[in-house]
């Protein structure tokens, strides 16, 4: 592991790490790019060079029970390291490496104390606004299918 | 004894070529783009993804052009692309029951908590021709509503809570999950296993199996104690990074079926249950699944099984429509000389009978 120590701890550190790989996984590779252009990219090297590949996909008999192989997806992998000895990893569903790539530029940027403060207000932050948005049009629109029943009185009473 | 055929190859060519330019049709008519496939032509994306057994919409997409929209043979493309690729290891089992739901219901509990969610669904439609599909149509805009903060709980946790329905089994912590793409399949088989086979399984094959046992031929008395639709988070323990790292997330359809109880001296009856999961919005292939993973349960629960979708060797054998097209295909290819051989054999056999005839025929003139 890491053992980076910032002021938060490395805890808090892992979790800050993972909310942004999840905004960026969850954004496409033109908008990661888009933002990614607002800052000054440090300098870096590939510690793995992007390359595509499969997970298998688990999920769980009756939903909670005993785990199974549902079936596989396609998956793009990367590794940088900044000229500042920090590792950033890469990972998202898809064969984009190119998006991996960012991710893991990202991830190191986020680990950096100099540049954690400006990749999440520049990059992460306005991506997560766009994910949000994104997850509310769709739980608006699922949420006036919702069915209101309501009883209908027969007869005389 | 094999003997060489030559003088195909110019032919096999020829028809190649010829078949790039049917697939392409009438080069007035512009082409189709793998979104518009994606995009407009979505359940049957999902169809090649989750028989295709790989999560991925462009290339299933591709597969669908490629194949002229048949399905088995982009089936059968998706599975070919994926031995080019190595696999990196597996996925955290998914959590359904986080589920960004955008479908949701359930025909055993009129007020489920949560609620009962529509969705996008061809329930309730009249299945009449639509010609305003046939071009130009601009749909409206969908409504929306103020989205509830409630969770939706799976139907199968709210009876457990009562012990009214058996749990799942849980995972013996020694044991590694099947996989029937490493494995050859053996019988009998575990139920991680069978679950994996029938998900990869012909949707087609499945559906007239889990309607075999409506119609009594293992009957189980289903219902539909929940069937959930949309998009759950995906977690890869990674072991260069040191933590699950968060993939994106992919759509799912999940069936509880609800079946009927079992029970003995020294358990209380209970309800039991059949699962189904698939990539995508693939309603009718989940509840099948489920159908089948229950009948399929028989020898498990003390049923006697004599049906043909209680039978796991029937079923795990013959669900996979790739192998079933490759055995069934396989005709068509050159079979000259085995052929060759049963027609001398055939001429022998009719001569014999002629002789013999004509023996008898000697043996009755003389007599």
């Amino acid at each position: 592991m890491n053992s980076t120590m910032s002021s938060t701890g490395p805890d808090s550190k892992q979790a800050q790490r993972k909310a942004a790989m999840t905004v960026l996984a969850h954004s496409g590779v033109a908008d990661i790019a888009g933002r990614l252009a607002a800052i000054a990219v440090p300098t870096h090297e590939n510690l793995r060079e992007p390359e595509n590949g499969l997970v298998m996909m688990r999920g769980r008999i009756g939903g909670d029970g005993a785990p199974f192989n549902l079936g596989e997806a396609t998956v793009s992998r990367a590794a940088v390291r900044l000229a500042t000895g920090e590792v950033g990893f890469g990972y998202t569903l898809g064969r984009d490496a190119r998006k991996a790539q960012m991710i893991a530029l990202c991830d190191a940027m986020v680990q950096s104390a100099e540049l954690s403060g400006e990749v999440e207000a520049k990059v992460i932050a306005p991506l997560r606004v766009a994910m949000n948005a994104e997850r509310a049009r769709k739980a608006a629109e699922t949420a006036a299918t919702r069915v209101d029943f309501y009883t209908m009185v027969r007869g005389e009473g | 004894m094999y003997v060489a055929v030559k003088g195909g190859e110019r032919a096999i060519e020829n028809a190649h070529r010829l078949l790039a330019h049917e697939r392409r049709g009438d080069r007035d008519v512009p082409e189709v783009t793998l979104a518009q496939i994606s995009e407009q032509l979505a359940l049957g994306v999902d169809r090649v993804m989750t028989e295709g057994s790989l999560y991925d919409r462009e290339l299933a997409a591709l597969a669908i052009k490629q194949a002229r929209g048949d399905m088995i043979e982009a089936i059968f493309l998706v599975r070919a692309f994926r031995a080019t690729l190595p696999r990196f290891g597996a996925t955290e089992p998914v959590n359904t029951g986080a589920m960004q739901v955008r479908r949701r219901i359930s025909s055993t509990f009129k007020d489920v908590p949560g609620g009962q969610i529509l969705g996008p669904t061809f329930d309730y439609t009249h299945r009449l021709l639509d010609p305003q599909l046939a071009e130009g149509f601009v749909p409206e805009q969908p409504m929306t509503a103020d989205a509830s903060q409630a969770a939706t709980p799976r139907v199968t946790d709210i009876l457990g809570r009562d012990g009214l329905i058996e749990s799942s089994p849980q995972a013996d912590s020694d044991a590694a999950v099947g996989d029937l793409t490493r494995e050859p399949l053996s019988f009998p088989a575990d139920r991680d296993l069978r679950l994996q086979n029938l998900a990869r399984g012909d949707e087609g094959f499945l559906l007239a199996l889990g309607y075999s046992t409506q119609r009594g031929y293992g009957r189980n008395h289903p219902f539909a104690g929940e069937i959930r639709f949309g998009e759950v988070e995906v977690e890869f323990s990674a072991e260069d990074v040191g933590f699950a790292v968060p993939l994106g997330s992919i759509e799912l359809t999940e069936c509880q079926m609800v079946n009927q109880f079992k029970g003995s001296t020294t358990e209380a009856p209970c309800f039991t249950r059949g699962y189904g999961l698939a990539f995508g919005q693939s309603e009718r292939k989940t509840m099948s699944m489920a159908l089948v993973d229950r009948a399929l349960r028989a020898r498990e629960l003390g049923e006697e099984a004599e049906a043909p979708a209680q039978d796991e060797e029937f079923v795990m054998s013959h669900s996979d429509n790739v192998q079933s097209t490759g055995f069934v295909e396989h005709l068509k290819l050159p079979h000259y000389v085995d052929f060759q051989s049963e027609l001398g054999l055939l001429r022998k056999l009719r001569q014999e009978f002629a002789e013999a005839n004509e023996a008898v025929e000697m043996q009755e003139a003389a007599e």
